[in-house]
């Protein structure tokens, strides 16, 4: 691939900006590297991006879980593929990953929600895949309706652009409908914020897990690509979903990752979903964190209420103590009002712990749902604090980046 | 029902519309506040295509998003007739943020469009270009103490002359229009801009709404340790200045 001197430069600069990052212990070094080439050759990321083949995903929930199992299902198609796998997805986090691997022929690239619309243009992407739209971060992010709007724009732009979209989220089917989409109904777990047509504002109907708009047609579309329980139904196909990642939110991850895999990139289903299977571990989501004791912390993200809703109907059924961690950084939203949307109700008997900068709001939320917590700012010292052998630490974006940084494996 | 003749009823009203911004903790601490006293209380959720019930104790208005605000504004419109019929039976109303803007007369948005409230409360509100985002401290008169919360609005709310505010804006915009208040409180209907949600933050002022809903007499002590280390922590927290809040907001920033 040729490369403007200009790009070059930049991306030399923006190593050696990552590396003073990195060695200062300021961050893993990517977003600020992203920014030093962005800033000193505004057109790398077209020139880095070049002529491979480039996959986008996106979603509230799920982008960084869903970009890696579909790079695993892509590279057993013989596909050199670059991925940004520590979850660098703001446009900085894009382009030192293109630079790292410049032969590599295909980009599968988890996008932040509110950067889709810039990068696919520079990018030439011709895939989208896209999951979910909640609330997060309303401080910064602003009303859902808005991003799935911003997405839908790229769609009307672009209505020859592949989509492997869920058909059960009303702001992914608005914004995904213009383009060319290949839809599999994944269920909706989180409702709470598809009261409202996108399309015309009137109220939902949902029968069934399926949704209509009574006022102006605006309705699920029809397909036959499901998710029906751990398996995938595609066209005629069924294939079982075998996964190292835990949960029913990992299941749709997987559906989409292998949806996509299959549609676009034409790998065997049965290919695909095993390679998905071999993931047990996604930048830091799910490791296990040693507690100085013997014992040991599982460590789970969750940042918004569509997040915690699932991890914690997971939690109910596991034999397990809980520590809950929260941070309301600018990275996190600095509203943690959220916290009273999420049914914590659900941990009554588990041993649990409010942990992080908001732990005191943890904990006023747990004393109204009636579960009795432990207060400790630190999430490992609460977790010791905690019967069991393996106890489930789960943490706001912040508190989690902070577990990543010290026990993550950074070049995983 | 007749077994349970005084059972507080706490309606979450169009928590579908109205629910943005963790407002059903409202709803759950005034259940949770009454229950631990002895007082049987349960949580009435009122769907945005239910007619308004006019039996509720308690009836709860949060915030909400542009469209669900515009829809909500139209079932309220609807509902008047219940809602005066309950107020006038002696219900409490919390009106939160879109809730406060919509019981008032109207709310201008930003592209001229008018939607219509409730005229509950003589106010209107304006929308502005700046968005009001962040802790607020609002200093209330007596006998509450002072108020902590979060907001995120971009409505700018003017008081008609006889509408007394919640209190004095200490920190933060709250009803943003100069004025330097958050709120209004008439009779039993108290608005704010303030989420957190504010009940939760704030348990006297939960209690100040028990208490009108079942009489003082009813508010045996609880507990109140946690809540006051949340309480003390916020207003800390908002209230910092110089090198403090300097050093709070680089914490902030922080991945």
């Amino acid at each position: 691939m040729t490369r403007s001197l200009r790009t070059r430069f930049g991306v030399r600069a923006g190593e050696a900006a990552g590396w003073l990052s990195r060695v200062t212990g300021r961050g893993a070094g990517a977003t600020i590297s992203g920014r030093v080439i962005n800033a000193v050759a505004p057109d790398a990321l077209a020139e880095l991006a070049g002529s491979r083949r480039t996959a986008l995903v996106s979603a509230t929930n799920g982008k960084t879980t869903t970009t890696r199992l579909l790079a695993a299902a892509v590279a057993t198609n013989g596909r050199t593929v670059t991925t940004n796998s520590t979850g660098a997805n703001l446009t900085s986090g894009l382009a030192p990953t293109l630079a790292r691997d410049p032969d590599a022929d295909t980009a599968i690239l988890e996008v932040d929600e509110r950067v889709v619309s810039r990068v696919v243009d520079p990018l030439r992407a011709e895939l989208l895949v896209l999951g979910n739209l909640s609330r997060d971060q309303l401080d910064r992010y602003g009303e859902v309706h808005l991003l799935g709007d911003a997405w839908r724009a790229v769609s009307e732009s672009h209505p020859d652009l592949a989509v492997v979209a869920n058909s059960s989220d009303p702001h992914v089917v608005w914004a995904a409908s213009p383009a060319t989409v290949t839809w599999v109904e994944l269920g909706l777990g989180w409702r709470s914020d598809a009261a409202t047509c996108p399309s015309c504002g009137a109220l939902l109907t949902w029968n069934d897990n399926r949704f209509a708009c009574p006022a102006c047609g605006f309705a699920q579309p029809d397909t036959p690509n499901r998710l029906d329980g751990d398996t995938l139904v595609l066209g005629d196909e069924r294939v079982a979903l075998r996964l190292g990642l835990p949960g029913r939110w990992n299941l749709a991850n997987a559906a989409l990752a292998v949806t996509a895999a299959h549609t676009h990139f034409a790998v065997p289903t049965r290919v695909a979903a095993d390679a998905a299977g071999t993931v047990t571990t996604v930048a830091g989501r799910y490791m296990h964190v040693p507690l100085g004791d013997g014992r040991q912390a599982r460590v789970l993200l969750a940042k918004n209420p569509a997040g915690w809703s699932e991890v914690l109907h997971y939690l109910a059924d596991v034999d397990t103590s809980v520590v809950i961690a929260v941070n309301a950084r600018v990275a996190d939203g600095k509203d943690p009002s959220w916290l009273w949307d999420v049914p914590y109700e659900l941990l009554r008997g588990h041993p649990t712990a409010a942990a992080g900068d908001r732990r005191l709001d943890v904990a006023v939320r747990l004393r109204y749902a009636e579960v009795d917590a432990l207060v400790d700012r630190d999430p490992l010292a609460a977790a010791r604090a905690l019967p069991g052998e393996t106890i489930h630490v789960v943490a706001s974006y912040t508190q989690f980046s902070a577990l990543y940084r010290r026990f993550g494996d950074r070049d995983r | 029902m007749s077994d349970r003749p005084s059972t507080l009823r706490v309606g979450l009203v169009y928590p579908e519309l109205l629910g943005t911004y963790g407002d059903r903790g409202n709803a759950v601490v005034l259940v949770q506040r009454a229950r631990w006293r002895g007082i049987p209380a349960e949580l009435v959720e009122v769907a945005a295509d239910e007619p308004m019930p006019a039996s509720l104790d308690v009836y709860l208005l949060g915030g909400g998003e542009d469209d669900p605000q515009h829809l909500a504004a139209a079932n309220l419109r609807a509902g008047r007739g219940a809602l005066d019929q309950a107020l006038q039976g002696g219900a409490v109303m919390l009106a939160v943020c879109a809730g406060f803007q919509l019981v008032g007369h109207r709310y201008v948005l930003a592209d001229g469009t008018v939607l219509e409230g409730i005229g509950l409360l003589d106010l209107e509100t304006r929308a502005s270009p700046d968005r009001l985002i962040g802790e607020v401290v609002v200093e209330p008169d007596a006998p509450l103490p002072r108020l902590t919360g979060f907001e995120n609005h971009s409505g700018r709310t003017t008081l008609g002359p006889d509408l007394a505010p919640l209190g004095r804006v200490v920190v933060g915009g709250g009803n943003g229009d100069g004025r330097g208040v958050d709120g209004a409180r008439h009779g039993r209907i108290v608005g704010t801009y303030l989420h957190g949600p504010v009940l939760p933050r704030n348990p006297a002022l939960a209690d100040h709404l028990l208490g009108l809903a079942v009489g003082d007499a009813a508010l045996t002590p609880l507990d109140a340790s946690l809540e006051e280390r949340l309480r003390a922590e916020r207003l800390h927290a908002s209230t910092a200045r110089g090198p403090r809040r300097w050093w709070q907001e680089r914490l902030l920033a922080r991945g």
